[in-house]
């Protein structure tokens, strides 16, 4: 890039002409997927700003009780997807192990990329973001963890970007202190995330210092999959055998996923167990709601099955020659971790905060549906990290990692 | 020992020559240690004020406002007439998808009479709101004289934290307003204009809702607590903070 960059003197012209000529490149394949993507992400526009004008109370599911839907737990999964972006290929360009520089530069474009689609799905929730932007700066609350998460994330993403152009332009060192600070600020955002669930002291599911630990290693846990799944399209994207040191790479990924898999599931047990010895109130009838409820499917299919089960035996079985079962594993790994951040938010929601009051009203499970508009908008956060990755394909040219790095 | 030798020597009274005011205070205070008076939901040994706050005695005593704005609930009272809803609604432009104030209806089981009961909630204007700590823009805050819970609609950005923090479900977004709505004991709308009673303690027929400020001491709802004979409870007082909406029974 760098070289391509001071060949054509650095002149805009001479970028532009770079650029197109790259997506030229491509075939018909691919910007059919980029079509597809980009009207998926436009329809989520759309859905989005229908609500916001026309009021979410008619074109979302949320209720009083249930305020907090899909749309939240889709803003968690493309938030925790790039803060574990950021940490696990931060072990290759910050922390300095040679064999996963190969995925830094993709994975770094990555982390931008889905904290951005997080971005796009929260402002289409939260219901005045206009407010939110003035709000946020000239009054401040300190003590609020949705506030530093916010902030924290606008740090981090600045940091991110000149990361990435810092890599871009093989300058290492400054590379190295943004990737640093980034992942920093990134560990700090994605733990107050957690607090904002943890710190509920009403909310007994997800209330304890659970949530902020959980959140971090969960980030990493997605953090493997997504670096593998992007990083084995890419090389079908652009019509490439991959390497040695990035297949060792993707297989350091692996083990890296193998480890974070048992940790995660060590955590979700405990979780589990605490949950069902002595029956505390109101965790209790959550837990249950996830082992024999209405969530029971998205608990052991989804989740043990997609997200941890299923992907720790592919795992296990695929070794560096076998990129396609890597890439499947990765595929469910994915599909069920956010069917994991869509449990974890909406279940700490469904046990009524007067369950223990015995009252007719509050009896029993409160029901969450998400609607058309959230699906849609949901749908359209995927669309636009699918997008920006395709586009990132070709104008960054494969993200390919110099010799001299 | 001593004390055996000293308790044989003496002379029995007898219960005929206790008084029957002394035997009905005996028997009351035996209802109350054992919770019957709660219909058994609460153990009561000492004054409500002390119990309820489920906190040091220094935090019940020391009320942290000036007046402090209180409301003590007679549950028992409450026969769902609806009348405090609606004048809340009415006073405050409560749309009907929402409501600040609310009339909840549970089966009392084992009881012989009166097998129903209704609950009124509301904004607890707890003394630690978990709302007010967990709004991002400070949009929602406790106001530092009276306590009150307030909202200051500009500054809310709808993310809907402080009703996931309340464990009162006691907030609900108003569309038109384009914020969060809560009670705010009619301060707008009643208080700030010189009115002593919330609507719905007003429109109360019943005498349910009793509103007050609980720094005076010769105001009716800091006697309703402080006293030993009637248990007094506040809802989920494990979410730790510190309510101002008290029940009691008869």
């Amino acid at each position: 890039m760098a070289k391509h960059a001071s060949g054509g003197g650095v002149t805009l012209n001479g970028l532009e002409s770079m650029v197109v000529g790259r997506l030229k490149t491509s075939g018909n394949g691919y910007y059919f997927a980029l079509l597809v993507t980009g009207l998926i992400m436009m329809a989520g526009s759309i859905a989005g700003l229908q609500a916001t004008i026309g009021g979410h109370h008619v074109f979302y599911g949320v209720t009083r009780e249930v305020s907090w839907g899909i749309l939240i737990a889709a803003y968690v999964f493309f938030v925790v997807t790039s803060t574990g972006l950021c940490l696990v290929s931060s072990i290759g360009h910050v922390f300095g192990v040679e064999s996963f520089m190969p995925i830094a530069k993709r994975s770094v474009f990555l982390s931008i990329v889905t904290i951005l689609a997080g971005f796009f799905v929260i402002s289409a929730e939260i219901k005045v973001p206009i407010r939110m932007m003035l709000y946020n700066i000239i009054s401040p609350n300190l003590t609020s963890n949705i506030w530093w998460m916010g902030t924290l994330y606008g740090v981090y993403l600045v940091f991110m970007i000149f990361e990435f152009i810092f890599l871009l332009l093989n300058r290492h060192k400054p590379a190295l202190v943004c990737g640093f600070s980034g992942a920093v600020a990134g560990i700090a955002a994605h733990s107050n995330l957690g607090a904002v669930f943890g710190l509920l002291n009403g909310r007994e599911f997800w209330h304890g210092p659970y949530m902020p630990i959980y959140f971090i290693t969960s980030a990493m846990m997605t953090g493997t999959a997504v670096i593998l799944f992007f990083h084995l399209v890419a090389a079908k994207v652009n019509n490439e055998r991959l390497d040695d040191k990035m297949l060792r790479a993707l297989d350091n990924t692996r083990k890296v996923g193998i480890l974070l898999i048992c940790v995660i599931s060590f955590f979700t047990i405990w979780k589990i167990v605490a949950a069902i010895a002595g029956q505390p109130g109101g965790k209790y009838e959550a837990v249950m709601a996830m082992l024999a409820g209405p969530y029971a499917v998205n608990f052991w299919v989804f989740e043990v099955g997609l997200a941890l089960l299923l992907p720790l035996v592919l795992f296990l079985k695929a070794g560096v020659k076998r990129p396609g079962m890597l890439l499947v594993a990765s595929a469910l790994m994915i599909v069920g971790i956010f069917i994991m951040r869509y449990d974890l938010v909406i279940v700490g929601e469904i046990v009524p905060v007067f369950h223990e009051l015995g009252v007719r009203e509050f009896s029993g499970l409160l029901s969450y549906r998400p609607s058309l508009h959230e699906l849609v908008v949901t749908a359209g956060g995927f669309g636009m990290v699918g997008f920006l990755f395709l586009l990132g394909e070709k104008i960054f040219g494969g993200h390919k990692v110099s010799e001299e790095h | 020992m001593i004390l055996k030798k000293e308790l044989d020597m003496s002379r029995n009274e007898g219960l005929e020559n206790l008084g029957s005011e002394e035997r009905r205070h005996f028997l009351k205070m035996g209802l109350v240690v054992t919770g019957l008076f709660a219909g058994g939901t609460l153990l009561s040994l000492s004054s409500g004020a002390r119990r309820v706050f489920a906190s040091s005695g220094e935090f019940a005593e020391k009320y942290p406002y000036k007046p402090h704005y209180s409301m003590l609930i007679h549950v028992d009272r409450c026969i769902d007439c609806e009348r405090c809803k609606k004048a809340c609604a009415k006073t405050n432009h409560v749309p009907d998808y929402g409501y600040r104030t609310t009339i909840l209806e549970r089966d009392v089981s084992g009881a012989l009479a009166g097998k129903r009961e209704f609950v009124p909630v509301l904004c607890n204007h707890c003394n630690l709101p978990q709302c007010t700590r967990v709004c991002p823009t400070r949009a929602t805050y406790k106001d530092p004289v009276n306590g009150i819970v307030q909202m200051n609609k500009s500054k809310c950005i709808g993310c809907l934290t402080c009703q996931m923090g309340c464990p009162y479900n006691a907030r609900y977004f108003n569309e038109e307003q384009m914020a969060v709505d809560k009670c705010s004991f009619c301060w707008e709308s009643r208080l700030s204009k010189g009115e002593a009673l919330t609507a719905c303690a007003e429109a109360c027929p019943a005498g349910v809702r009793i509103f007050g400020d609980l720094s005076d001491p010769n105001d009716k709802v800091y006697r309703g607590i402080h006293q030993i004979e009637k248990t007094v409870w506040v809802l989920r007082p494990e979410a730790g903070t510190k309510p101002n909406i008290f029940y009691t029974r008869g």
